[in-house]
């Protein structure tokens, strides 16, 4: 039930319906309208690189969100999130140009087969846990990379393929500001969807797996089935945002799908916060700014002393890549619950102020 | 069949293997002491052989004296590594450490390539002979004295964990860490000599690795191929990691024989270790020799 104040005063829940309300209040609820509301008349707002940014955090926080499910709310580790985003991409490109399905189903389909890949892979999940899981994942990322490297029936080989912009009745979402709607259609739908997950049965469950699997299992709560099972609602979010990613570039190829990239998706929800679902879209938007930021650095710097010193300008990628490298380890010593968390604390300052407790 | 080919190949797996066997070993030594599995192992041995390449094409020194430094260097470099970035980690959960060493295996990656380049760096001269002749085999001097080094490495880690003071204060360390701080073994002496030791001897399979192929980033490879071997023969095995590390250099070789004569994949060699992995992971979590966490699930 929310509450109509915009600073409610202590937790004073008398009923169920009440903790477990996606919005506490009246406010939460209408400044996330507005959030979307501002996203959806950014087009009109901001420049083509701001709204490709846009769209970036867009696809790469559904996958993250994929992710999070998996390792924040059922505590199963996986470094091999890149090849389902990828086989997403590639499965609906493939339905798209050799079964002639359109985009528009192609995506929500490639999410559906992404689940079904996910949950062969997830057998091992049923078995195994924290570390041996991680190695098992791992041992999955080179499996299907090199899959997609020989499948070529499937995915073009070495060349890639291509896939047709979405379209509707007729309209084509074939440049950024039309495309933006298209994800931000599915950011709201998935993540609203996983705020539900986590209020249902079925979510508490995932839940308890994560915080005791022994005591989830005398409670009745089916290990076996649970753990495959985040395991393919994982790879439903991995593959629609692979096929979101297919579809904005026209072209799918197996580059870029290697294991930095799986690492990139763990350093997002690391980041954000591991089971918080505002906080893998906070992860992502760091993740993908993170390198703008260094690029800017960069170019401020560009002809100066430091320049000369350090190489900047050839060391560039690989500064991009220590910066992320860097991130999740200082993330981990001085902020381990992530951005999420660092929020909440805000929000209980200004709550509080000017008391500290 | 190419029966001389098979004998070759079986031959490389063997030498590589050995050099799989001492990373593993590196590996678990951390993982028996800290329970932290090191995914920057393979950095480790590319760290020590850019150091050793720099120090051999820069400074010219002698090939032994450029090794002994390499060796200090890295000694010293898997201490602060383990007070600066893993001390803060005692006691977070799995998912945490895991990433803190991909994170550190990131960073010192892309450090590499900026301080040094990507392309691969040919390692001067360093033996006389470059290949010998053994029973109609070529097989090159370096890795003749990789394996004389691995066997000298593994007879030493064996003598350390049975004989030396520090070795049995791991051991307890790594059977029980409150007990053993109890019984009056600094812990964390003991987790920051793990590390040491475990860079130093990495160093030496990369410096090896190094002479051979040349230094690149690829080398770092070495660290991701170490997890089917140590996971075969059991995480918390010494020697099964040595085994493991045999009978996947071997088998890799194998695949690479089956793939050339039958398959033509073209890339069997690098995936089949993976294959095994997940096997292995189905039907013997614990490996060969893994010590097996009893529990009913």
């Amino acid at each position: 039930m929310a509450t109509a104040t915009l600073r409610p005063c202590g937790d004073f829940k008398s009923r169920y319906a009440a903790d477990q309300t996606i919005f506490p209040t009246v406010w939460s609820r209408n400044f996330c309208i507005l959030g979307v509301v501002l996203v959806a008349a950014a087009p009109f707002l901001v420049d083509r690189y701001v709204l490709n940014l846009l769209i970036q955090i867009g696809y790469l926080g559904i996958a993250a969100l994929g992710l999070n499910i998996l390792v924040g709310f059922t505590g199963q580790i996986s470094i091999g999130h890149a090849v389902f985003f990828g086989f997403g991409g590639f499965a609906s490109c493939f339905l798209n140009s050799n079964a002639g399905i359109p985009p528009v189903l192609s995506i929500p389909l490639a999410g559906v087969m992404t689940t079904a890949v996910g949950l062969v892979f997830g057998i091992p999940a049923a078995r195994l846990k924290g570390l041996y899981l991680a190695i098992a994942t791992l041992a999955a990322q080179f499996i299907l990379l090199d899959f997609f490297g020989r499948a070529e029936w499937f995915t073009g080989g070495s060349n890639g393929t291509v896939a047709d912009p979405v379209s509707l009745f007729g309209f084509k979402f074939n440049h950024d500001e039309s495309y933006l709607y298209v994800v931000l259609f599915y950011v709201v739908v998935l993540y609203v969807a996983a705020a539900n997950l986590m209020r249902t049965r079925d979510g508490r469950a995932l839940v308890a797996v994560r915080d005791y699997y022994l005591a989830a299992e005398m409670m009745g709560v089916n290990l076996t089935k649970y753990r495959t099972l985040s395991f393919g609602i994982s790879s439903f979010y991995a593959g629609i945002g692979g096929a979101l990613y297919a579809h904005y570039l026209g072209f799918m190829s197996i580059e870029g799908l290697d294991i930095s990239f799986s690492i990139q998706f763990l350093a997002m929800i690391i980041i954000g916060g591991l089971g918080s679902i505002m906080g893998t879209l906070m992860g992502t938007a760091f993740m993908v700014l993170l390198p703008q930021l260094v690029n800017f650095l960069a170019r401020s710097l560009d002809g100066s002393a430091i320049d000369h010193a350090l190489g900047l300008h050839e060391g560039l990628p690989f500064l991009r890549e220590m910066t992320i490298g860097a991130a999740i380890i200082l993330f981990l010593i001085f902020e381990p619950d992530g951005l999420a968390h660092r929020w909440k604390q805000i929000k209980a300052y200004w709550k509080l102020y000017p008391f500290s407790y | 069949m190419d029966l001389h080919l098979l004998l070759q190949l079986s031959i490389n797996g063997l030498i590589v293997g050995t050099l799989y066997g001492v990373v593993g070993m590196c590996f678990v030594l951390i993982y028996k002491a800290s329970q932290i599995v090191n995914f920057a192992q393979g950095e480790f041995l590319l760290i020590g052989a850019w150091v050793c390449w720099w120090l051999l094409t820069k400074y010219h020194l002698p090939f032994v004296w450029g090794f002994l430094v390499t060796l200090a260097f890295m000694v010293a470099f898997g201490f602060l590594l383990q007070v600066v970035v893993l001390r803060p980690m005692i006691g977070e959960p799995v998912i945490s450490v895991i990433m803190m060493t991909i994170g550190l295996s990131i960073f010192c990656q892309a450090l590499m390539k900026w301080i040094f380049g990507v392309l691969p760096q040919p390692y001067p001269q360093v033996f006389a002979v470059k290949s010998v002749n053994i029973f109609g085999l070529e097989v090159q001097t370096v890795y003749l004295m990789a394996m004389a080094i691995s066997l000298v490495i593994m007879v030493g880690f064996a003598w350390f964990f049975k004989m030396s003071r520090t070795g049995l204060a791991m051991r307890a360390t790594s059977f029980d860490q409150q007990v053993a701080q109890s019984l009056g073994i600094s812990v964390r002496q003991v987790f920051a000599v793990s590390w040491a030791i475990s860079a130093m001897v990495s160093a030496v399979a990369g410096v090896v690795v190094g002479v051979v192929n040349g230094v690149s980033s690829a080398l770092s490879f070495f660290g991701i191929k170490v997890f089917p071997a140590v996971i075969l023969g059991g995480l918390d095995s010494i020697v099964g990691s040595v085994l493991g590390g045999l009978v996947i250099g071997v088998l890799e070789n194998w695949a690479q024989f089956v793939d050339s004569q039958f398959l033509k994949w073209g890339n069997l060699y690098e995936v089949a270790p993976f294959y095994v992995l997940i096997v292995i992971l189905m039907i013997k979590p614990y490996g060969l020799f893994g010590k097996r966490d009893i529990e009913r699930v």
